[in-house]
């Protein structure tokens, strides 16, 4: 409860709201429905909680997923993303940054008749591991690679 | 009020190619600005992206959405003419709709 109360507090002039979605993620974390912002899953301070708030546990390793990203990033704050998945069945494209204050950059949800692919500009802490993660099937995939930052974009 | 939220949708293989350009700050929270005091946070946590009444896209965001938010993405069906609507919603509950015509 403890710290469904400083998630709250955080949320500031919008606290009814995200006490609502707070309240909602405490009563099926599992279950995270994607077409609603969680609270839980992109308040999550590291990789392994922000994969729990997501449903997903330990995902499998997949080639099928393939991630467009820069071997260095000279400005952190403008890190171009692009994730493209050969899942069958592919429902949503998740992107995980590993050692940003909050781990989940973004969640998209894929219909059918869209293609499994998206390109974004995400903003970098610090040189960390990039994370794309696939839902399919019920199943969860993903793959991930570093990505050097020589100026963070977080700080200034 | 933000500014217009900038779309180019263009038809191609028999899909339509999406390139969407959001006017936003995307303030992270952890800033501090020149008096030492913490700018709280405002970002995008929304976007939809329908056509002729279907999604075709719907993303939620965090803070790590660089500012003035790129995104890009391929559907198929939609032809010349049609239009889409790409709709955001951030954590202070703004809202923003803008339409684009596919070409």
């Amino acid at each position: 409860m403890d710290q469904m109360r400083r998630n709250v507090l955080k949320a500031g002039a919008g606290a009814s709201l995200f006490a609502a979605l707070a309240a909602a993620g405490m009563l099926q974390p599992d279950a995270a429905l994607a077409a609603d912002w969680s609270k839980k899953a992109f308040g999550a301070k590291n990789l392994k909680d922000a994969l729990d708030a997501l449903g997903a546990g330990t995902p499998i390793n997949s080639n099928d997923i393939v991630m467009t990203a820069p071997e260095i990033a000279e400005n952190g704050a403008v890190v171009p993303i692009g994730a493209v998945s050969n899942i069958p069945g592919t429902e949503s494209i998740a992107i995980l940054i590993e050692k940003n204050p909050t781990a989940l950059a973004a969640n998209f949800d894929i219909p059918a008749g869209t293609e499994p692919a998206v390109s974004t500009r995400v903003k970098m802490a610090e040189t960390s591991e990039i994370h794309v993660l696939v839902k399919a099937q019920g199943k969860y995939y993903r793959t991930k690679k570093e990505v050097k930052v020589t100026i963070g974009g977080c700080g200034g | 009020m933000a500014d217009p939220t900038r779309i180019r949708a263009t038809a191609k293989d028999g899909g339509v190619n999406v390139k969407i350009l959001m006017a936003h700050a995307m303030e992270t929270g952890q800033r501090k600005d020149d008096a030492g005091k913490p700018i709280p946070a405002h970002y995008i946590q929304h976007v939809d992206v329908t056509w002729q009444g279907k999604v075709v896209l719907s993303a939620n965001w965090g803070t790590a959405i660089s500012k003035n938010p790129f995104l890009e993405f391929n559907f198929k069906g939609g032809k010349k003419g049609e239009k889409i609507q790409v709709m955001w919603t951030d954590n202070k509950g703004e809202k923003r709709t803008d339409e684009a015509t596919i070409n």
